[in-house]
């Protein structure tokens, strides 16, 4: 089932792929904005660079979170499938896994190169790299309980936002300090772990707390 | 039924639970407590503020400024522990849907947010005297702010949603998850200011108080967490005539008296 629902999702997102490139491009014009309106010189930018990727990685990941449960309560299709199965954590947790495989992944491919656009080295753009590839699971996965719990709300929207960017603040900050030790030329396989932990922390409360969420929410 | 095998007094514990889970008899055992929180929590509260306001010594470096900490203090110690007492009461509604657990669990919220609030204006006039500036990006109060966002979140949920019942089990389940991710928070923040900046406002270690300031301070706590209480019951008691406004008891309470 939690196979079965990936390839659903994607096949549903493939065939509107504006839904997996909107994010992207907002991604990359939020990373835009950064330059033009602080200061194009080297220093500053490079100063800058984790704090900026990953807060942009994070508001993309919100935006498109939001509407991960969303579509397929409005066209009913999210009562019919836990009418058929009887594990809904399954469920949620392929829900999760396309979530992720749609926005996550590409973003984490794309940030070599903004990483490259704000002047960080290239010790710098592998800990991007690998900070991305870790902590971008973690944005979907909490972010899904946001959105299971306000999928059936009319006025959703920015309340994910609330609900959800307090508890991302952890990864925020161990991830951008994973960068910046590894621009430094340090070595940041502590940050790794760390990371490694909470990623594997959400992994296992996450689908849970979000299938939770989602019962409270279709009960309304 | 596994009940009858329970010795006598837990049988009586636990019927006295049933007893405080019931609206009604929540209403009528907290109105008889209530006069007596109120002067209980008004007299450590007067008390505490013309100790540490009137007669405590200055501190030899802070001066007066130092009384400040006397409000703020307890603030952020009821602001922490309101949260964690928010999400037992969002746990017991969870798992024995309790209804009183969601009175709780709604009624605790806007006064938690309050108190953090007020640690955090308090903090930083404390600041502006002791550090030079109103706010700095100290783990604490850095992490303090994380606190009121979580609070404003659970809030914010709870308007948005207009079904009651589903409304009281998604905020407990928000309640859950923002406490587990509370240590988390408060540990990564700490070690990212620790990282950052050598501790240059140690106001985080505090040396060890005499005990002419410290006793005051205690009965500061105490009477910040008797007011929270009072507040807490106070405001339970009007979400609960809301909710049973079509019940007997309330109808002969308001209409009959």
């Amino acid at each position: 089932m939690f196979l079965k629902t990936i390839r659903r999702d994607l096949a549903v997102v493939f065939r509107s792929p504006a839904e997996v490139i909107n994010p992207l491009i907002f991604f990359v014009i939020v990373i835009t904005l950064f330059p033009l309106g602080i200061s194009p010189s080297e220093a500053v930018l490079r100063e800058i660079a984790p704090g900026v990727i990953w807060v942009a990685a994070l508001l993309a990941t919100l935006l498109s979170v939001e509407v991960m449960f969303r579509g397929d309560f409005e066209d009913g299709s999210l009562e019919q499938m836990l009418l058929n199965e009887r594990s809904l954590v399954s469920i949620v947790g392929g829900k999760i896994a396309s979530h992720w495989l749609m926005t996550g992944l590409p973003l984490t491919i794309l940030s070599p190169m903004l990483a490259l656009m704000l002047f960080v080295n290239p010790e710098g753009i592998r800990a991007i790299f690998f900070s991305l590839l870790l902590g971008t699971p973690i944005l979907s996965l909490l972010g899904a309980i946001g959105a299971a719990l306000t999928f059936s709300l009319r006025r959703g929207g920015v309340l994910v936002s609330i609900l959800v960017l307090p508890l991302y603040v952890p990864l925020l900050i161990f991830a951008t300090e994973m960068v910046k030790a590894g621009a430094a030329g340090l070595d940041y396989t502590g940050y790794f772990y760390w990371l490694a932990a909470l990623l594997s922390l959400s992994l296992g409360f996450a689908p849970l707390a979000a299938s939770a969420g989602v019962k409270i929410s279709l009960s309304q | 039924m596994r009940f009858f095998s329970l010795p006598d007094y837990q049988l009586i514990m636990l019927n006295w639970f049933h007893r405080l889970g019931a609206p009604r008899s929540f209403y009528e055992i907290s109105g008889r407590l209530l006069p007596v929180l109120w002067v209980l929590s008004g007299l450590s509260i007067l008390t505490g503020v013309i100790w540490s306001l009137g007669f405590v010594p200055e501190d030899y470096q802070q001066g007066n400024s130092v009384r400040i900490m006397y409000i703020h203090v307890p603030a952020a110690i009821v602001a922490q522990s309101g949260y964690a007492m928010m999400a037992v009461a969002g746990a017991v509604f969870l798992i024995w849907r309790i209804k009183i657990a969601d009175v709780a669990l709604q009624c605790a919220a806007p006064i938690g947010a309050s108190i953090t609030f007020l640690a955090l204006v308090t903090g930083a006039i404390w600041g502006k005297p002791t550090w030079g500036t109103w706010w700095v990006w100290d783990a604490r109060l850095t992490s303090t702010l994380v606190l009121l966002f979580l609070y404003l979140g659970i809030i914010a949920l709870r308007s948005a949603m207009e079904n009651r019942e589903s409304a009281g089990r998604a905020t407990a389940m928000l309640a859950l998850v923002g406490v587990v991710n509370l240590p988390i928070i408060k540990y990564s923040v700490d070690w990212w200011f620790t990282l950052h900046q050598p501790s240059s406002f140690s106001l985080g270690e505090k040396p060890a108080m005499p005990a002419e300031m410290w006793i005051p301070l205690l009965v500061m706590v105490l009477g910040y967490y008797l007011f929270f209480f009072t507040l807490w019951a106070t405001r339970m008691r009007v979400e609960i005539l809301n909710r049973e406004f079509r019940t007997d008891w309330v109808q002969r309470l308001v209409v009959g008296s």
